[in-house]
């Protein structure tokens, strides 16, 4: 994996030094930057599996540089390290970001190229992001599946007054991380990612390919997007390891996706849509079956409210998959209800919270995030999440036992 | 008979809209054309791109930072173009903000998250925020587009060696934090000197002064630095302008969404 991995960046590599070659300007050192995060979770509550503890300790280094030559053309490196003191798996790396850039104008229109591990966020909502769908989640990061894992790509922007065209190859594919046995916030049986499948015989080395047209047109901002290839989200089944356990293994299919994003912004309103159909997977009951998601709902913010510089901010969004009962998220059909606190001050304080309520079942999930700046160099964050009467048939059952806080400093270089 | 009474009402006509020039101004009329003839003297810039400095200096003195790089492009059809890229603090560093303003409806604005590599489009309307925990407000730091604003002169005034016409401006958008701004303009160079911001309540929340000016390209005017003191609260923001050049050669595809992504 890492082989194949590094023959792409490189061949990324040596395209973007030969590129600019003809014009004899080269590459030159421009900064060093980055974030050094140490952070420490809580369990309050016992865990289920033994192994299993109340607390763990995190250190996180996300160095980065840049290269750039004289006509703005640049090259990134951004790799990412952790160690974690409770769940061996945890402690991982990973090439968040390392690519090349060009980008030049034609006529009226502009036009970009990136070539190499990248990261792409596509969509407008906050609950759950269905349409983005080109990077893999590192899982094992967060259960809120908002931490991505470096994708390689060949990424090709076409930008004129009709608006953006985009163009993606991505030649391998990167498998999900998960918790290890003696991690929090795990499935109830383990995953052994060893024993991976995948629909296509080519396995990680399946060409998928994607494309999106995005505008913006007055007050609406918008997006189409299609993607053909491996889905990222694996469909796991039972299997036994080797020493005879039980454990779950992933599978990858094959998968179309037609994705729609739309936000309309007036005034103090969003209001938020986000759609896609897709065919493909398999649903819980491991048949075959199309079908739709949608998160849609709206954030109207309160500025300075009560005559204080404070902002206050509510976001309502509504889950569905139309698969219903045999979906394979928890989000079947749900609701999304949150508070965003914006203090506007020095420290540039700001809190979220809010429930994600199960409409159909008991499920209901609490969340926290909260930031805070200490100096020009340190920062604070603290997050919670709390999962009470999870639903026996839901598939964060698993995580009854794992509502936990989290606090990190982060040095930023 | 007739063609005197029709001479007569067509005199009339142009007396009662004012538009023969120096005769019978109204105060409005003035304040209006001053601001016109101000923003006639800047046009033509072009574009521009400059590093800002802003030092906020809270009650107990204390003082932090605030480092961002700026890009402007005119927009004479309908309102300038800004791109501004933040540096520090470090946790927001690599954080852009891009505006499209225009001349009657609410801009447009984005905000790119390079954490998330997130383009969030953000509602303009938040005019009266402080930007970035500073003295300044949203609408103080976005292109003050002519047609926002009602105009009315007040009087002449010396200020230092020069006279400087006193006016005032009333927003017309709801959502400004301000009932109205009082502005001491030169009659050499039209350079704004002071600018007295009033709430929505009429109380004086905030002075801006301007201290010094450059020129550039022999024509354009642009402040060396700026301090904006609240009353209110005893705070205030130094704003250090540096490394003007009118030269960048930025274009509209310098400002897209696309473009955003790449600020850095």
């Amino acid at each position: 994996m890492r082989l194949a991995a590094f023959a792409i960046l490189l061949a990324g590599l040596a395209f973007c030094f030969a590129a600019p070659a003809a014009a004899d300007d080269h590459l030159e050192f421009q900064e060093f930057t980055g974030l050094i995060t140490f952070e420490g979770r809580y369990f309050p509550q016992h865990s289920l599996h033994d192994g299993q503890r109340e607390q763990s300790l995190s250190m996180v280094a996300e160095p980065e540089a840049y290269f750039e030559n004289e006509g703005g053309q640049g090259l990134l490196l951004k790799p990412f390290f952790r160690y974690d003191s409770a769940d061996a798996r945890r402690t991982h790396w990973d090439l968040r970001e390392a690519y090349g850039l060009l980008f030049g104008e034609f006529e009226d229109s502009e036009w970009e190229l990136r070539i190499g591990f990248d990261k792409v966020f596509w969509g407008v909502v906050e609950a759950r992001h269905i349409v983005d769908v080109i990077n893999q989640t590192d899982l094992i990061e967060n259960p809120d599946q908002e931490v991505k894992l470096g994708q390689p790509m060949l990424h090709a922007t076409w930008l004129n007054n009709l608006g953006a065209f985009e163009a993606f190859v991505l030649p391998y594919f990167r498998k999900r991380t998960f918790q290890g046995r003696t991690g929090r916030l795990r499935s109830a049986i383990p995953i052994d990612g060893e024993q991976t499948t995948y629909e296509s015989a080519a396995q990680q080395h399946h060409l998928d390919v994607a494309a999106r047209y995005s505008h913006n047109i007055n007050i609406l901002d918008f997006g189409l997007s299609i993607f053909d290839g491996t889905n990222r989200n694996p469909t796991l089944s039972l299997g036994l390891d080797s020493g005879g356990g039980v454990v779950l293994v992933p599978l990858y299919e094959q998968i179309r996706q037609y994705g729609v994003d739309a936000q309309i912004t007036t005034g103090a309103w969003l209001l938020k849509f986000e759609s896609t159909w897709r065919e493909g997977e398999r649903d819980s009951a491991s048949l075959e079956e199309d079908f739709l998601s949608l998160v849609s709902g709206f954030e109207y913010t309160w500025y300075g409210i009560h005559e204080s510089d404070i902002d206050l901010g509510l976001l309502v969004e509504f889950l569905y998959d139309g698969r219903d009962q045999r979906a394979t998220v928890a989000t079947e059909e749900d609701l999304f209800v949150a508070a965003r606190l914006a203090f506007n001050d020095e420290a540039s304080t700001d809190i979220l919270f809010g429930v994600q309520q199960d409409l159909d079942k008991s499920t209901r999930s609490l969340f926290i995030e909260s930031n805070r700046r200490l100096s020009d160099n340190f920062s604070l964050g603290l997050e919670g999440n709390a999962f009470l009467n999870v639903d026996a048939n839901d598939s964060q059952f698993s995580l009854r036992k794992d509502s936990y806080l989290q606090l990190d400093l982060t040095y930023h270089f | 008979m007739k063609l005197i009474n029709l001479f007569a009402l067509a005199f009339m006509t142009v007396l009662a809209f004012g538009v023969l020039p120096g005769f019978a101004e109204t105060p409005e009329e003035k304040g209006l054309r001053i601001a016109q003839e101000a923003q006639a003297h800047d046009n033509g810039f072009g574009n521009y791109t400059a590093d800002q400095t802003m030092v906020l200096r809270n009650k107990r003195g204390q003082e932090s930072e605030r480092h961002l790089r700026i890009s402007v492009l005119e927009n004479e059809a309908d309102g300038d173009m800004s791109l501004i890229v933040f540096d520090r603090p470090r946790d927001v560093r690599g954080t852009a903000m891009l505006t499209h303003s225009h001349k009657v409806e609410d801009d447009d604005q984005w905000l790119y998250l390079p954490a998330l590599k997130r383009v969030k489009r953000i509602s303009s309307s938040n005019k009266a925020g402080s930007f970035m925990g500073s003295e300044f407000a949203y609408e103080d730091m976005t292109s003050q587009e002519l047609e926002k604003y009602t105009y009315r002169w007040l009087r002449d005034e010396p200020c230092g060696e020069l006279t400087c016409w006193v006016s005032e401006r009333a927003p017309i958008g709801k959502n400004s934090g301000y009932k109205r701004q009082i502005s001491w303009v030169d009659q050499k160079e039209y350079r704004i000197w002071k600018v007295e911001y009033y709430d929505r309540k009429n109380a004086h929340l905030k002075t801006l002064i301007i201290p010094s000016h450059q020129q550039y390209l022999d024509k354009y005017w642009r402040a060396d630095e700026m301090l904006m003191v609240n009353h209110l609260t005893g705070k205030n923001t130094r704003l250090i302008w540096n490394n003007y050049d009118f030269g960048a050669d930025l274009d509209e595809t310098d400002f897209t969404k696309i473009s955003l992504k790449r600020a850095r």
